[in-house]
């Protein structure tokens, strides 16, 4: 599919450069994942004509747009705060870029209610913003930015204002409406579940740069930081391989499945690591000493973190930690399959 | 315990705070005398001079003047303000002031100020009815513009003023700045106005002459002063004073 | 802690009502009652009342049509001066509005700056037009500052959303800006009536005194003074009910944001 969507955002402000080329093609969802401050809300701003860029462009099918004003991008944007105005109805909140557009008041309402019955919202049309409930106030959010026919959508953590239990099904239905989109969508978010239901194509940034990218499958499975891999729930290390040795910052030695050769990462899920009293004698390659450095619930399991050569999470039963007593500062001994390692390139 | 002792603070803040105002209104330098006079706006050179020449002549004394619409300033005297002598223009407004002895000192009659150059091109009374002339009165409630319904009732002469002002001081200010072609005020105001207006006479101004009373206000603290002060207006100096600003004295 | 007020406050608070609140119950006492229906009746009670509201109302709508612009300038656009620009436009309400009056004048009168000009054609001076500018003059700022106010605390995303879905500059202002911005709008229309209604010495020094041309209530009221002080109460009272009927009928939702 040829890019519609192809940009190389630079934007310098306050002592922070943001710098980074983002490509989405028509009906893909790309996602900005990152942490706070690295700047995935600017780019978003910057795409949607809020935030000059200072230097770089901006090419929408063909189209150099990074010089036009907000107004003139064919650009629709859903909010983190939604921004419905207040003193509009859903009806009229919805209608207002038609008619912004040239559509005459009538047709333009009779679009908005086409948008917002396939939001599933007909039954508040007249409903003013403060009278709806978040996941609501976030379908009509999404349907105001469509009603556009904008080439290029952007959702800045669409899904950040709202409870657990509404995110599930307001993420269910925001996929379907993505699918069912024909342009190019970026969303930003720093929830990861987002991210992976959501997402054709993930796009870490960290302050400022991006730092991987890949299918949501990809990412979680090679993580290339630590954000990312905290966010997908591995302990990931960079090390340099020599064959199936993995020396890990001149410390310890692993033992890894595969066979590579100079600078890795190497990656294990918590629930890979075993912990013993005294050392033990057995199968697995990868065993050291360590410090118990804190215990928390995690879900029906404890999640402890370790101290040592290697800072490593493991998780256990409680049924484990009450029979080995597993306290902070208590000594203890890892072990860590190699079966379960997972090596990769650096 | 704590919020008591602040709730009681808090209610003696108050009224401290006004004790204190009041305290300082009503500070007063014991050795000086004032002298307190209220008299009508056309007064203000005359009596301005007088009030110098009393002051030399009386050390320790100071007069403090009050000029204004004799009507204003005879009803603020019914009402209790705090002034030792009243000089009105018109003995109507001297009776609103409720002050029960005051002797006519002065006259004044009326003239037509013109800007400079009478620009309107105006010879006497009549010139005023001309419809495309912008007059000026003083308004009939005042002394001036009562004056001035007499004047053109005795000359037989209908004027369509633009305004009526609310007094003869705010009426020469539009002549002066040209906004107005003519206006009907006292002599002595044209006089005062020294060049910057033209003055014209007529002869039905002598229909329509006002008297100017004075008198010492009831509840003056300082009768001794105020009857001096009468006495020194109503001496040769005031006289010359008086007529040099362009009254008549009596 | 709801209800309590403590005292330190409530002893100034009940003595500022009284401030306020006694001249007009002395209005209220003094008043001639038993005359007081035929003197209502009197044409020249009627006419001034008349010319104020006209002329008020006249005067609101001029700063409006005048002073959100300018009030959105003050807020928004960045320019050398507009700190200097501010400040001007604070003076008419530190100018005695005399002396307001005579500086309309010298503009605006025949032999003013501008007045000049078009003397020929029409006078402000002497008009119920005059009346309207004073008025407008020492009203202004009332409604620029507080229209200022509420334009620089409004949330400007949501014009950056308005911006997204495709809005101009000037469809943002009008659709959105001016709607969100409309109960300060109308707090400040309703100071600037308020000053309007009662303005004096700049409306008599600019426009004159005369009565169904330029001469509003406060006029009136003055030279009532001069010889029928009770006349003068009774057109007072007027004018104080017509603006409490006014204000009390002034929503407090249309006034809050």
């Amino acid at each position: 599919m040829a890019a519609v969507l192809s940009a190389r955002l630079v934007v310098e402000r306050d002592g922070f450069l943001l710098d980074v080329s983002i490509e989405a093609a028509a009906g893909e969802v790309v996602a900005l994942l990152g942490p706070n401050g690295a700047g995935k809300t600017t780019a978003l701003r910057a795409l949607a004509g809020l935030v000059r860029l200072s230097r770089g462009e901006i090419v929408l099918d063909g189209e150099a747009i990074h010089e036009h004003p907000a107004e003139r991008r064919s650009v629709g944007m859903v909010f983190q705060d939604y921004l419905l105005f207040p003193h509009l109805s859903a009806l009229d909140n919805v209608a207002f870029g038609p008619r912004c557009q040239g559509t005459p008041k009538a047709r333009a309402r009779d679009q908005a209610r086409d948008w917002l019955e396939r939001v599933g919202l007909g039954a508040h049309l007249h409903a003013r913003p403060r009278e709806l409930s978040g996941g609501q106030a976030q379908r009509v959010a999404l349907a105001r930015a469509l009603a556009v026919r904008p080439r290029l959508l952007l959702l800045d953590e669409p899904l950040a204002a709202l409870d657990a239990h509404t995110r599930l099904e307001v993420r269910a239905g925001l996929r379907r409406h993505l699918e069912d989109f024909g342009g190019a969508t970026v969303l930003v978010t720093h929830d990861p579940l987002d991210a992976m239901v959501l997402a054709d194509r993930l796009v870490v940034v960290e302050n400022g740069a991006i730092v991987q990218q890949g299918s949501p499958a990809e990412v979680a499975r090679q993580p290339r930081t630590d954000y990312v891999a905290r966010l997908v729930g591995l302990n990931l290390y960079r090390g340099v391989a020599a064959g199936h040795r993995v020396t890990i910052a001149g410390a310890l030695t692993l033992s890894a499945a595969e066979e590579l050769s100079g600078p890795v990462f190497v990656a294990f899920p918590p629930s890979a690591v075993a912990l013993f009293r005294t050392r033990p004698d057995g199968t697995p390659r990868n065993t050291w000493a360590a410090t118990i450095a804190g215990v928390e619930r995690h879900g029906d399991q404890f999640r402890v973190s370790l101290d040592g050569p290697l800072s490593v999470s493991a998780d256990v039963t409680a049924a484990a930690v009450a029979d080995l007593g597993l306290l902070p500062a208590q000594e203890v001994w890892v072990a860590v399959k190699a079966t379960e390692t997972h090596a990769y390139p650096a | 315990m704590r919020s008591f002792g602040r709730r009681v603070l808090g209610a003696l803040v108050a009224p401290v705070l006004v004790a204190g105002v009041l305290a300082t209104a009503g500070c007063a330098n014991k050795d000086e005398r004032t002298l307190t006079v209220f008299a009508a706006a056309s007064l203000t050179e005359s009596f301005g001079a007088l009030g110098t020449a009393f002051q030399a002549s009386h050390p320790g004394v100071k007069v403090k003047f009050n000029f204004g619409s004799s009507a204003t300033l005879a009803q603020q005297i019914a009402q209790g303000a705090p002034a030792d002598v009243f000089a009105a223009a018109s003995p109507a407004t001297m009776a609103q002031s409720k002050a029960p002895k005051s002797r006519v000192f002065a006259r004044n009659r009326l003239e037509i100020a013109v800007p400079k150059g009478n620009p309107g091109h105006v010879a006497g009374l009549k010139d005023l009815a001309n419809p495309s002339l912008k007059v000026a009165l003083c308004a009939p409630q005042v002394p001036c513009g009562a004056a001035a319904v007499k004047a053109l009732a005795a000359g037989g002469v209908t004027v369509k003023p633009v305004t009526l002002e609310q007094d003869v001081k705010a009426t020469l200010t539009k002549v002066r700045l040209g906004e107005v072609d003519a206006a009907l005020v006292y002599r002595t105001d044209v006089k005062a106005a020294a060049g910057a207006v033209e003055g014209i006479e007529f002869p039905e101004a002598g229909k329509a002459i006002n008297d100017y009373p004075i008198a010492t206000v009831p509840k003056t603290r300082q009768y001794a002063l105020s009857r001096e002060f009468i006495d020194l207006v109503l001496s040769d100096e005031g006289r010359r004073v008086l007529s040099g600003a362009g009254f008549t004295p009596v | 802690m709801r209800g309590r007020t403590p005292w330190g406050l409530a002893v100034p608070a009940v003595a500022g009502m009284a401030f306020l609140v006694l001249p007009l119950a002395g209005l209220l006492v003094r008043a001639p009652w038993p005359t007081l229906l035929v003197r209502l009746a009197e044409p020249r009670v009627v006419e001034a009342l008349r010319l104020s509201l006209l002329t008020a109302t006249a005067a609101t709508a001029l700063c409006l049509v005048l002073g959100v612009p300018l009030a959105w300038l003050l807020a928004r656009a960045a320019f050398p001066g507009r700190g200097l620009v501010r400040a001007l436009v604070t003076v008419p309400l530190v100018l005695p509005p005399v002396v307001g009056g005579v500086a309309l004048l010298l503009v605006f009168g025949r032999n003013g700056l501008a007045g000049r000009w078009f003397a020929g054609v029409f006078s402000l001076p002497f008009t119920t037009a005059g009346v309207v500018v004073a008025e407008a003059f020492v009203a202004m700022p009332f409604l620029v500052i507080s229209v200022e106010g509420t334009l620089r605390a409004a949330d400007l995303r949501y014009e950056e959303a308005a911006a997204t879905l495709g809005a101009s500059r000037w469809t943002v202002f009008r659709r959105v800006t001016l709607p969100l911005v409309a109960p300060g709008v109308t707090a400040g229309a309703v100071l600037c009536w308020a000053r309007a209604l009662g303005e004096f010495g700049a409306t008599i020094t600019f426009a004159g005194n005369f009565p169904g041309t330029t001469q509003t209530m406060p006029l009136a009221v003055y030279l009532a003074l001069e010889n029928d002080p009770d006349a003068a109460i009774v057109l007072s009272l007027v004018l104080l009910a017509v603006c409490v009927a006014v204000l009390a009928a002034l929503r407090d939702r249309w006034i809050r944001a």
